[in-house]
């Protein structure tokens, strides 16, 4: 690195375009993707946010890397990323490679999360490429003596004035050296000159994957590696006594059995001989039952300390609205289960421990915080550390993928060569951190004409270490090594303030010190039980006045906030909603059908979501299907309407599998949903059909998608069983037996 | 001693070396013949990632010891599913309705269709969906297989 400042001092005043010295890392695909990399071959790229370099980089063929912090989790973001490059560089698509998520290659563009990928990242290479284009243009301009203005590009050919050049000629193989600064931005194209933003690009890895030709984390290798597999503790707390390294003997391959601590694992020369090694050995372990009666969840979790009260938001005097003499007070309690990630591919990483240097290769979302919780785990430099993420099965947050990459890591040093850890299913659904049980507490009061006076809640949430998620990795945790004592569970306060305008206002988040599980963030943490007990609620309200559970929030909403009013608006049209009272007068027959509706703004800041969910309940059974659900969506700009498509149905998809079935089961010492038969999620005859309406605002900035939409889905089907059967589910799953009790009510 | 099993993979004979005659043929084809169509996915025969055809079946490849398999009987994998120049019709259906998230599960979706269409000629949604109903997907990417495999059938 410092050879590259001096470099760039020695060069300093060179002009806008500095061509001086090559770059000398242009084989970074190949390092993220292939083999095992010389350590430190990739040093003279830089990776800081404010450089032009950190973010691409145009070889002499005029083929040019993006460099990505953000990563493609399966969402199909690396299409919509190399879409942004190489609109702002008037490049084809296919001149467009994408370097995702390699610590010595990418900027850290922060992790993975909170559908900030386009939104944050896309932006930050727009920027970059805005910058490089227009450094193109002007060093084009000086070598053909023609005027900037009259100059074009347009394939990666620049030309104007009867003559022309190309970017190879310009930069080929060259740093730009220019500063970015992402507050400031470079002017970008038009939206009304786009190619290929806006458009619904088919995604660049669809065809590898449907041949079997894409290599996933689960398929990547480096030469001389072993296989291992983690035999973890039977229960979250026990301790190892013993462990018997005769009862595998008999297995051929086996390398090594490696104990640190509370750790186990086993190593071997081929995967089965790991798999076997794993599942026989015989291993004492304490009893430990650490964790709650599964039967009082709810108990506990009310009973658990209050680390700290956040206030979200505090408009006019709550109390003294609801000792009002005609008001009418409200309450209601609603609680959201513990839900698992899931992935179909359970998390699989290589680590290679050479020389004091460590390479890791896992599908972390976050590879630049892994390299330091790493660093710190084997007291290693974090510049002796590089992560480099491979894409590998749907990651929906912080899964397991970093444990693995601990666990391979560990197990690389005990045995001095690399080694895949591959997780069993078990491994996955009884160690992967957990989204955390959300009880929730509303009260509000309603005047004699039905309107609202006071809204008042409580989240019972756990806490986040300040400004810090690194969820404490597995392995470093159980062989005593330093793990770091953070509680992640992300950022959950969002969205337990409400869009709403009532006269008296106030939302408490009691952040807990503990919770049963190692929490972290599952897709739409907290934003999805937040507002699902928020729009029940406010549902429950308009029902109280008998009011159009649409017209209701309508009514309230901000009038400035216009988006949010169309988006409303445009589902209603889109459901052709029967404005009415819930819930609907009873029809005869088992089956009742209804609809309800949510509207959420994300984090009160970005993107705008109005759903309805039609509902079939079987009241004999209990069981609920959703037929349909329609959903009308402003995430601003839309990059690629079929990728944002696909995203909406997924998770729609997925959240309908949460909220209909998805529990994670245990007893007092562990996870008792250990596989799929006790873990179901939605399966094919129960997916809905989605209809939707996508409102594409090419000036405005693009938000995020990969959230949102989850967030609606809770309620907009609890809403509508009310609207079908007149009882309100205020718990997550609504399973058929919930549904009955419910029924037995009224 | 390493056992050598013959089989029949992709319309090739084919030998593996296995300690373990009961090693599930999903090992062989990822680990010994290089063959990353079929996923790890649960090792349970629950999920359907791994799914092969076995003489036209779909079969969870988890679930096959290698014992139990015989050189006659012909294994098919994501990779043999086309043909020399083209692409199954299933497969491309997947590309033409952008029909994967992660993809990862994608695998046994098509594997499953594949056996699923060869004998069931115009079947209405209702069938697609049954017929896929043990094939778990986490992204949520159903409605769009589901179209896939509708279009596929429609090229039949």
């Amino acid at each position: 690195m410092n050879l590259v400042a001096s470099r760039r001092d020695m060069l300093k005043g060179g002009g806008a375009l500095v061509v001086a010295f090559s770059f000398s890392a242009p084989a970074g695909d190949a390092l993220a993707q292939g083999a095992a990399a010389p350590q430190g071959a990739a040093a003279a790229k830089p990776t800081a946010l404010t450089e032009v370099d950190s973010f691409l980089a145009i070889d002499p063929k005029g083929l040019c890397t993006v460099y990505s912090g953000k990563v493609d989790l399966g969402t199909g973001v690396r299409t919509a990323l190399s879409q942004i490059a190489a609109e702002e560089l008037s490049l084809p698509l296919s001149a467009v490679t994408l370097v995702e998520g390699d610590t010595s290659l990418t900027p850290d563009q922060g992790n993975t999360w909170g559908s900030l990928t386009i939104q944050i990242g896309g932006m930050q290479i727009r920027n970059a490429a805005a910058t490089a284009r227009d450094a193109l243009l002007e060093e084009a301009a000086k070598r053909l003596g023609v005027k900037k203005e009259e100059l074009t590009a347009s394939d990666g050919i620049v030309s104007g004035g009867g003559k022309r050049t190309s970017y190879g000629e310009l930069i080929g193989g060259k740093q730009f050296s220019l500063k970015l600064d992402h507050t400031k931005p470079a002017k970008a194209k038009d939206p009304k000159d786009y190619r290929l933003v806006g458009k619904p690009v088919p995604r660049l890895d669809i065809p590898d994957k449907v041949t079997g030709r894409f290599t996933y984390m689960q398929d990547f290798s480096v030469p001389g590696m072993l296989h291992g597999r983690v035999v973890r503790p039977p229960a979250l707390d026990a301790k190892l006594e013993s462990v018997d390294e005769g009862s595998i003997k008999d297995i051929a391959g086996i390398v090594k059995v490696v104990r640190e601590g509370n750790f186990l694992g086993v190593v071997a020369e081929n995967e089965w001989a790991a798999i076997k090694g794993a599942q026989q050995i015989k291993a004492r372990w304490t009893k430990a039952e650490s964790l709650p009666d599964p039967a009082r969840l709810w108990e506990h979790v009310r009973a658990s300390k209050v680390a700290k009260e956040e206030v979200t938001s505090s408009v006019g005097n709550v109390g003294a609205a609801m000792a009002e003499l005609d008001a009418r007070t409200i309450k209601a309690t609603y609680d959201f289960a513990i839900h698992t990630h899931g992935s179909i591919g359970p998390s699989c990483a290589v680590a290679e421990l050479k020389d004091g240097k460590l390479t890791s290769w896992s599908a972390s979302q976050s590879t630049h915080s892994l390299r330091k919780q790493l660093a710190a785990m084997f007291g290693l430099p974090p510049d002796n550390v590089r992560c480099i993420y491979v894409e590998g099965s749907g990651c929906y947050g912080r899964n397991g993928h970093e444990d693995a990459a601990a666990d391979a890591a560990l197990l690389a040093r005990a045995v001095g060569k690399p080694v895949r850890v591959q997780w069993s299913r078990a491994d996955e659904h009884g160690w992967d951190p957990k989204g955390p049980p959300t009880l929730i507490d509303l009260r509000a009061s309603v005047d004699r004409s039905g309107n609202v006076t006071a809204w008042d809640s409580d989240f019972f949430i756990p806490q986040q270490t300040p400004a810090s998620f690194n969820v404490p990795l597995v392995a470093a945790s159980l062989a005593g090594m330093p793990a770091g004592t953070d509680t992640a569970p992300g950022n959950i306060f969002q969205n337990s303030a409400i869009p709403y305008r009532f006269p008296s206002m106030r939302t408490v988040c009691r952040r807990l010190e503990t919770t049963p599980f190692r929490p972290s963030w599952i897709r739409t943490p907290g934003r999805m039980q937040n507002t699902f007990a928020n729009e029940c609620f406010v549902d429950e309200l308009a029902a109280a006045a008998g009011a159009d559970p649409i017209e209701f929030r309508l009514k309230y909403l901000d009038p400035a906030d216009k988006r949010g009013i169309e988006a409303l608006n445009r589902v209603a049209a889109l459901a052709k909603w029967d404005k009415r009272p819930s819930p609907r007068p009873r029809a005869s027959g088992d089956v009742a059908s209804g609809r309800g509706v949510t509207y959420c703004k994300y984090e009160l800041a970005r993107t705008y979501i109005a759903a309805v969910a039609e509902v079939e309940v079987d009241r004999k059974s209990g069981r609920i299907r959703v037929p349909r659900f329609y959903v009308a969506h402003d995430c601003g700009q839309i990059i690629n309407p079929d990728g944002l498509k696909n995203q909406i149905e997924g998770n729609i998809i997925q959240t309908v599998s949460r909220t209909l079935i998805e529990e994670l089961k245990f007893d007092r010492s562990m996870v008792t949903s250990l596989d799929w038969d006790s873990y179901p999620i939605l399966t094919f005859p129960d997916v809905p059909e989605i209809v939707m309406d996508l409102i594409d605002r090419p000036t405005e900035r693009p938000w995020g998608a990969g959230e949102p939409t989850a967030a609606v889905v809770p309620s907009a089907i609890s809403n509508a069983v009310f609207d079908a059967i007149g009882v309100r589910l205020r718990s997550v799953p609504y399973t058929a037996d919930k549904v009955k009790e419910a029924l037995k009510s009224i | 001693m390493a056992k050598s099993i013959p089989l029949n993979v992709n319309g090739k004979s084919v030998t593996v070396k296995a300690d373990d005659p009961d090693m599930p043929l999903l090992y062989a084809l990822r680990n010994d013949l290089g063959l990353h169509g079929p996923r790890f996915g649960c090792g349970l025969g629950q999920c359907g990632a791994c799914t092969v055809h076995v003489d036209g079946k779909a079969m969870r490849s988890c679930q096959i010891p290698l014992s139990s398999l015989t050189a006659k009987q012909k294994v098919v994998t994501l990779e043999g599913l086309a043909g020399a120049k083209k692409l199954h019709r299933v497969q491309q259906a997947f590309i033409d309705e952008q029909a994967a998230q992660c993809g990862y599960c994608i695998n046994g979706m098509i594997m499953e269709s594949a056996a699923f269409l060869a004998g069931k000629k115009n079947p209405s949604e209702a069938d697609i969906r049954a017929a896929l109903a043990r094939n778990l997907c986490r992204c949520g990417t159903h409605a769009r297989i589901v179209r896939a495999v509708k279009r596929a059938a429609a090229t039949a």
